[in-house]
């Protein structure tokens, strides 16, 4: 016999998949403005495409278009990110989502078992210890992200926050780092979402999950 | 009803429902970014820039100051743009004019610039690229020019223009006045170079480096938001830090 089991909360399921395009359109926006000064490095390479590939992608010379939409699309972002905060607060979630004591040791028990190190993982419950790190982690980068765009959007009005950061330069450093961890997030995120399944992904659409449960 | 069948409906209700918002989404998207351009952007987002600008210039205090910086942290002042440095201003013949003081614009020389007290600050200039660079400027406060030759009477805006008009910029009251705003005559202990602006140039810290127009041969007092060369090609025209 299959019985549902209901496993991510309406409210959940929205924030998650608004905040999908909008995070995609502060990248893809941000993206074009770092075009006009791509000078960061990565273990000595710079991180600066060619020209060639920029213009393949449209997103050469847009540096008006893509400063335009960042600050357009930044409210949203910021708006629905602040929202999901306050619901996982207000309706207790937060605590299958925040890190526990045993959130550590499980992590790395986790991460052992999904490279093949370990041969078992800990008993999954709604979310395990590696999950709860990297969902908390993904929002106190969020709230870096708007920190930082802050110190780096009015540098004067607020330059008590970009003196936290090491400066100008240094929020710019911080905001752009960030981004490449949503980046990094995704590429993990995903996999693992290809690796558990479709009923561990059509459960973030619908919400329930079936599960094969013996007779009674 | 088996879960299983309930199962199915709320997989198929859900997955319509995200079907229809992302189509939803997507279409809302397109129609913003189709919209009749002002000023070089889709008007959604002209419109969006604008109200953001509102909300800066309330937030704005001309007490909030950029941070001065110690001499041995200058670095060398980058040449990005020769725009309204056309060759044939004759240096020898540069005047400011004062446009909108009463009693019709006032016309001065570079020595009754000077005659005003002099300022020093070692402050950072942001380019709206994303790079910057540390620089010395000497000169007088343009608050202290505002206040000889004010204008007949409040206005919200002040133009500036060089001499060939080839650039010009637009800025609003509070940003002239504040204390870190300069017509600079000095780049880093030495005279301004032509290519930064010589003999006369704004240094405008609250602004982008767009706005610190070089070269000023204008200054007008104005009601109505001036034109700014960059607004016109989708850049935000208040560009306040």
């Amino acid at each position: 016999m299959k019985r549902l089991e209901r496993k991510h909360r309406l409210a959940i399921r929205w924030f998650h998949w608004i905040n999908f395009p909008l995070l995609a359109l502060m990248i893809w926006s941000g993206a074009m403005i770092y075009w006009a000064n791509a000078v960061y490095r990565f273990l000595g390479i710079p991180l600066n495409p060619p020209q060639s590939l920029w213009q393949k992608l449209h997103m050469a010379y847009r540096l008006a278009d893509g400063m335009s939409i960042h600050f357009f699309v930044m409210w949203f972002f910021a708006v629905n990110g602040v929202l999901y905060v306050l619901y996982t607060i207000v309706s207790g979630e937060w605590r299958e989502l925040v890190p526990n004591r045993r959130s550590f040791i499980e992590a790395i028990q986790v991460t052992l078992h999904d490279l093949h190190l370990r041969k078992t993982a800990p008993p999954q419950r709604k979310y395990n210890g590696a999950q709860r790190i990297a969902y908390t982690a993904i929002i106190v980068m969020g709230l870096g992200s708007l920190v930082s765009g802050l110190a780096i959007y009015k540098p004067v009005q607020f330059s008590w926050l970009g003196a936290m950061m090491g400066g100008y330069q240094g929020a710019r450093f911080v905001h752009f780092w960030l981004t490449v961890g949503y980046v990094a997030f995704f590429v993990v995120h995903i996999a693992q979402v290809v690796r558990t399944g479709w009923n561990n992904f059509q459960a973030m659409v619908t919400g329930y999950e079936l599960h094969e449960v013996p007779n009674d | 009803m088996t879960d299983e069948e309930r199962f199915r409906r709320a997989t198929r209700r859900s997955f319509l429902t995200m079907g229809v918002t992302a189509a939803v989404g997507a279409g809302a998207w397109a129609l913003l970014r189709s919209r009749a351009p002002l000023a070089g952007l889709p008007s959604p987002f002209r419109r969006a820039l604008d109200a953001n600008d509102k909300l800066a210039m309330a937030y704005f205090r001309p007490t909030r100051l950029t941070r001065e910086y110690a001499p041995a942290k200058i670095t060398h002042p980058r040449v990005n743009g020769g725009l309204g440095l056309s060759a044939n201003n004759d240096p020898a013949a540069w005047r400011l004019t004062i446009q909108g003081t009463g009693g019709g614009a006032r016309v001065l020389t570079l020595d009754e610039i000077r005659a005003f007290p002099r300022r020093t600050m070692i402050t950072e200039f942001r380019c709206i690229e994303g790079w910057s660079t540390i620089n010395q400027w000497a000169g007088t406060r343009l608050s202290d020019v505002v206040n000889a030759f004010p204008p007949d009477h409040p206005t919200r805006y002040v133009a500036m223009e060089t001499p060939d008009r080839g650039y010009y910029v637009g800025l609003d009251m509070e940003s002239v006045l504040h204390p870190q705003t300069l017509l600079a005559y000095e780049l880093n202990g030495a005279p301004l170079t032509w290519q930064h602006g010589a003999p006369l140039r704004l240094a405008i810290p609250v602004k982008y480096g767009v706005k610190n127009i070089k070269r000023v041969g204008v200054i007008r007092y104005t009601d109505v938001r001036p034109a700014d060369f960059w607004a016109e090609q989708g850049y935000d025209w208040y560009l306040g830090l």
